[in-house]
């Protein structure tokens, strides 16, 4: 309980602390140590979650249990690596000038803010509060995408605010039309917006409305995941902003938005006697996960490329969610981990890469391993690994789907083969000449922490070659949440 | 049952809810900055109305808290913030060509019988005012989204986001008595930092492109041309 406290209240803080001391010379290492507290008390938090189960804060504001645990050891330790990475590379952004002090001061501020409403989110056991966190999560990093104040950025911004501004509305009125069936049950009573007071009576629920709010809940959280036609302000957003920024963006917010949908789609489709939750979601992750493999080929900014890379994988996480079962669940929980992994291990490489060529544009990098092998080499393992090869871990959630996909729908396995084919060749066209290429004159090295990156691609690997027993437990732990079933 | 059968204070809310209703359309057309942002707190004020009534005929007097932070919020304090906006950025006389005004006027009635075709399996759940209420709440929201599409002038835009708002709010009192207080609490904090980041926002438009116009944001493309 403390842990769970804890881990809101310290983020919570540094926010607030951040907002007037956000420009000290040091402010980049303390950030760091609060994310290292902030990631031991999510680990405490997981330990007791996983040796007692599931537990609810008295006020029953906040419910822990296996499915959003994990998400949040996640959600902490990519915000630790980030904040490693995040050090030195705004240092660097305000040494050139890009940054001055007052903007410092708001990115660290806002930094922490928006790992705390990632974490309230996830934890939080009132479906109205979770609404009002993602809300939170876009005005926190709103900001932070128009950092540079160049008009791309403030573009990016503008476009970012208003689409995700728009799509959330539609979440919050199927979150209304969830109360308004809730209500019908025990009128007048204020915890019946609670998830675990929903869930128990989800079968009491009337049908009709349930259906129609399942429709506007996954328009508005789809619109966060980037679910294609939805997408349209993710590539800018997570181009725009300073990197440790899009690292987090793609490797955590879309998780959250993703994982409220499930949480409805718990709740909602046992009440109702068809699957159209299901299906919905198939849909739209299929739709998402082949367009966004094609657009990955016109792409001429390194970030937007991996952005559309961002919007492919949660398409097929969300496909597999959709497909439900044991085996499709457990294998979109791996998946999550690893792609939040890998994609922001990549987004910290590309930001080196930035540095070193002094652009994001893909035709002026070129040859990173003759520059700075080490920045190279984890730019392509990475590239790698997030395409879907064996031994990463990748691989090994993508295997498990297929194999779902297989057992269930055996003719959607062609076109997620042939999507995997296209987004595999739009990577490495990209990808191949910025790594070998002939380097342009006078390119240096930069100075770069490769320990996050390392550490990583590192997990991801292990993750692919063996899943350690007490994770596989764990995973399976949440599957049984989610689909009744466990896969072990 | 006929509407004539219903209580008073349900006939009330009822005109309540067309007259919110007809500000969203009032807002769609309105061509000047100033009236537009008048239009809108006005809009608030009859949220603020309608809020009071339900509170007071279904004696859910937490409600009245409801209302009392709608007119801080969407009757004073977000008009107030536009206005001052509206003034330092000197765009007062601005006056925006909606494009097609009747195009738009046929494509927002349309909206409304659409949102009453959605709302058709609720509101055989609920009696006869929340019917309405309900659907015309879907349509003051799709009506500020479509507000949002056409408009090309960033304060209008904003306008059609809180007018949006309105709607969610008006669909929360309408169909549920309010969500419960620590939900509503939140919406409004949410509501009060967007409206300043909206500001802010406002400024940096103008410093980066040198208008408060969205047509010229279009530096950034799906595919690169």
């Amino acid at each position: 309980m403390i842990a769970l406290y804890a881990t809101l209240l310290i983020p919570f803080g540094a926010m607030l602390v951040f907002a007037v001391i956000g420009h000290w010379k040091h402010a980049g290492t303390l950030n760091l140590l609060v994310c290292f507290a902030t990631f031991l008390t999510s680990l405490q938090l997981a330990i007791d979650v996983f040796t007692n189960g599931f537990m609810i804060t008295p006020g029953q504001l906040f419910y822990i249990d296996a499915f959003n645990v994990y998400l949040i050891l996640v959600n902490a330790l990519v915000g630790l690596t980030t904040s490693i990475f995040s050090r030195p590379y705004m240092a660097y952004e305000l040494k050139i000038g890009r940054v001055d002090g007052g903007r410092m001061r708001l990115y660290h501020s806002m930094f922490q803010g928006f790992l705390l409403t990632m974490l309230v989110a996830l934890s939080t056991n009132n479906l109205g509060i979770l609404w009002v966190a993602v809300e939170g999560a876009t005005l926190a990093t709103v900001l932070l995408v128009s950092l540079y104040r160049t008009p791309e950025s403030i573009e990016a911004g503008w476009k970012y605010f208003i689409l995700c501004g728009v799509g959330i509305a539609q979440a919050l009125f199927g979150t209304v039309l969830v109360y308004f069936a809730a209500e019908k049950i025990s009128p007048g009573e204020e915890s019946t917006l609670l998830w675990s007071v929903l869930k128990d009576h989800s079968d009491q629920l009337e049908p009709t409305v349930l259906m129609l709010a399942f429709v506007f809940l996954l328009v508005g959280y789809g619109t966060k995941i980037g679910l294609v036609p939805l997408h349209n302000w993710l590539p800018d957003a997570h181009s725009e902003g300073p990197t440790p920024m899009s690292a987090i963006l793609s490797g955590l917010l879309l998780n959250v938005a993703l994982y409220a949908v499930v949480r409805y789609k718990m709740l909602i489709e046992p009440a109702l006697n068809n699957h159209l939750p299901s299906y919905m979601m198939m849909g739209f992750g299929m739709l998402s996960f082949s367009v966004a493999g094609i657009l990955l080929h016109h792409q001429r900014d390194i970030k937007r490329m991996f952005s559309y890379s961002s919007i492919e994988h949660m398409g097929l996480m969300t496909f597999a969610f959709g497909i439900g079962g044991p085996l499709a669940t457990f294998g979109a929980l791996l998946h999550m981990i690893v792609h939040s992994l890998t994609k922001s291990a990549i987004f910290i490489t590309v930001g080196h890469a930035a540095h070193i060529a002094g652009t994001q544009k893909i035709s002026e990098i070129r040859g990173l391993i003759r520059t700075q092998p080490a920045v190279g080499w984890t730019f392509l393992l990475g590239t790698v690994a997030i395409a879907g090869f064996p031994p990463f871990g990748v691989f090994t959630s993508e295997f498990l789907l297929f194999t779902a996909t297989i057992e269930s729908m055996p003719w959607l396995v062609m076109p997620l083969l042939i999507g995997l084919a296209v987004a595999f060749a739009g990577l490495f066209r990209h990808v191949q000449p910025m790594v070998f290429g002939e380097p342009p004159e006078g390119q240096l090295p930069v100075k770069a922490n490769m320990l996050p990156i390392i550490f990583h691609l590192f997990l991801v690997l292990w993750l692919g070659i063996s899943i350690p027993d007490i994770l596989a437990n764990w995973l399976d732990q949440a599957t049984i949440m989610v689909v009744g079933k466990g896969l072990l | 049952m006929s509407y004539a059968q219903l209580s008073l204070m349900e006939q009330l809310i009822l005109t309540l809810s067309a007259m919110i209703l007809l500000t969203s359309f009032l807002l769609l057309a309105q061509s000047r900055i100033i009236s537009l942002i008048n239009t809108f707190a006005s809009q608030g004020f009859l949220l603020f109305l309608g809020t009071c009534l339900i509170a007071q005929s279904s004696g859910r007097y937490h409600l009245y808290i409801s209302a009392g932070m709608t007119l801080a919020l969407k009757v004073f304090f977000v008009p107030w913030l536009l206005r001052r906006l509206v003034r330092r950025l000197d765009i007062r006389r601005d006056v925006e060509n909606v494009g097609g005004p009747s195009m738009i006027m046929i494509a927002g009635g349309a909206l409304v019988l659409f949102s009453y075709y959605v709302a058709l399996p609720i509101r055989e759940l609920s009696d006869l005012a929340t019917r309405n209420t309900i659907a015309i709440s879907l349509a003051v929201i799709l009506l500020g989204m479509l507000m949002m599409i056409t408009r090309r002038k960033a304060v209008a835009q904003v306008v059609g986001f809180m007018s949006m708002e309105n709607g969610l709010f008006f669909a929360a009192v309408v169909s549920t008595y309010g969500m419960p207080m620590v939900v509503e609490l939140g919406i409004a904090f949410d509501v009060l930092v967007a409206a300043v980041l909206f500001g802010i926002f406002f400024f940096q438009i103008r410093a980066g492109i040198g208008s408060l116009d969205v047509d010229h944001l279009n530096r950034l493309h799906e595919v690169d041309r």
